[in-house]
């Protein structure tokens, strides 16, 4: 079970979230957990409940509301995603998603920057840089340093070549990963428009998606992108998700049309989607997930 | 059969036809990517280890292992003789198979044997052992040389730091995890 001073980081960590979202007008919102459709992610595994599925992330409901006008909306939910246990990884986990109407992903990185910034000043707790011993710091700006550009400073190689040989997470997880967000946190941005099938495609740069991820010590934090809004690309990106997962002999479940009719209601948007699990055990010092939440699975048995 | 998922630490599989146990185990999963499972694994017939990642599709076989109670009986010129409780087979092993596990290995002490395929491959001791110490420096009062430990031999020819107040012809305690002095036994 989770130590009493552990519950009170996480709760400090919580209200400097709240507090730094309101300070800047976003709308603290709820969207239901269990739904009969959600986005095909063949990688994502849902976990049934009754004839629904329970949430992976709160991605379509945010943006159907972000459709409906709503500017700048985020919310604090569980997510929950099948198989997944780990170090870094809960069946069951605490995510953060914010999103921003008019936003690209550039003004999220800066917002994010803030953010983690504010939070460990507003909650007093900076484990990770005071732990770290190597003179971390969450100061922005941070480094920003592209798919490309990682793989050819830590890996030799293209990150084509990697996804080419199969061989790209392996390669990102044992080669790039334990290099990132190491003296500060790193933003790894323009993936491969494969890997990105809700992100815009950056103009003018074929193949590559306006999406990012945030590194700190080399543990993913986040993940943002450029909100794709056109919903004839995002239906043929289902419809190729679909496909792929019903390959694998899985059931992809409906499509996701009512968000698809929604979407062409959306101009242009950014969202971000944070482990708050991970960020309590980052700020708190702790160096696994275990460590942050009030009982681990296989306690509940 | 095993799927990745099942894997865990403790987990004995078999690899390039070769049983292993799995020493560390860690599951990762970058962003919107595939599963990852990273395992360090030691081979259990030449202790080698080794660190490899496989993916959510891999599949393992069960290392056909098993495992029987044995006494030691006695060891000779390298080999060390053992006898089946119940069938009262008896076989050897060699000092390279056993490895540390020598160093702690007393006449008539009840051990269990590991099998691979009907070959012994490897034993596991109690945990704890009780073993004469057979020859000790005496404390030498006065000594200014500031360690708070000794060398001694103990009946089976391992030397092993402890307390400077143990003297020859005591019985200590040893952990045969890690081959260190636990305390002194009164008889």
């Amino acid at each position: 079970m989770i130590s009493p001073q552990m519950l009170a980081k996480r709760a400090a960590i919580l209200r400097a979230v709240r507090s730094f979202f309101e300070e800047r007008g976003y709308l603290e919102v709820v969207t239901p957990l269990r739904l009969p459709v959600l986005a095909p992610e063949f990688w994502i595994v849902p976990e049934a409940s009754g004839p629904l599925f329970l949430q992976t992330s709160p991605e379509l409901c945010m943006k159907r509301l972000l459709a409906a006008g709503h500017e700048r909306i985020f919310q604090i939910c569980p997510c929950f995603r099948k198989g997944e246990r780990g170090r870094l990884h809960l069946p069951e986990f605490q995510m953060l998603e914010w999103y921003q109407a008019g936003a690209s992903y550039l003004e999220l990185m800066e917002e994010c920057e803030e953010l983690l910034w504010e939070v460990a000043e507003l909650s007093g707790l900076a484990g990770l840089p005071e732990r770290s011993g190597n003179g971390m710091s969450l100061e922005p700006p941070w480094e920003r340093l592209t798919v490309a550009e990682a793989f050819a400073r830590y890996a030799g190689m293209s990150p084509e070549d990697a996804l080419a040989a199969g061989m790209f997470e392996e390669i990102l997880v044992n080669r790039v990963e334990p290099h990132l967000g190491l003296a500060q946190p790193t933003f790894l941005c323009d993936y491969p428009a494969e890997l990105a099938s809700l992100a815009r495609v950056k103009p003018g740069v074929a193949g590559v998606a306006e999406r990012f991820e945030l590194y700190v010590n080399g543990v993913e934090l986040a993940n943002g992108f450029s909100e794709l809004t056109d919903p004839v690309e995002q239906r043929r990106r289902f419809e190729r998700e679909r496909g792929l997962i019903i390959n694998a002999g899985r059931d992809p479940g409906p499509m996701p049309e009512a968000f698809l009719r929604e979407l062409a209601g959306l101009q242009s948007a950014a969202g971000i989607a944070l482990g708050v699990d991970r960020l309590v055990m980052l700020l708190a010092g702790a160096v696994e997930l275990d460590e942050v939440i009030s009982f681990v699975p296989e306690e509940l048995q | 059969m095993y799927s990745a998922s099942d894997l865990r630490k403790g987990l004995k599989v078999m690899m390039d036809s070769n049983p292993y146990i799995i020493t560390v185990f860690d599951f990762s999963k970058p962003g919107k990517g595939q599963a990852l499972y990273k395992c360090k694994m030691r081979n259990l017939i030449n202790g080698n280890s080794t660190e490899r990642t496989f993916r959510s599709n891999d599949k393992f076989e069960p290392a056909p292992l098993d495992e029987r109670p044995m006494q030691f009986l006695y060891s000779q010129g390298g080999e060390y003789h053992f006898m089946d409780n119940t069938s009262y087979d008896q076989l050897v092993m060699t000092k390279e198979q056993l490895g540390d596990n020598a160093n702690f290995l007393l006449d008539n002490m009840e051990v269990s044997v590991l099998f691979f395929r009907e070959r012994p491959i490897d034993i596991t001791l109690p945990i704890f052992v009780n073993l004469v110490v057979t020859t000790a420096e005496p404390w030498a009062k006065g000594d200014t040389s500031g360690s708070d430990t000794k060398p001694v031999t103990v009946e089976t020819g391992y030397v092993v730091q402890v307390p400077p107040f143990i003297e020859e012809g005591q019985k200590i305690q040893i952990d045969t995890r890690t081959g260190e002095y636990i305390t002194r036994v009164k008889e």
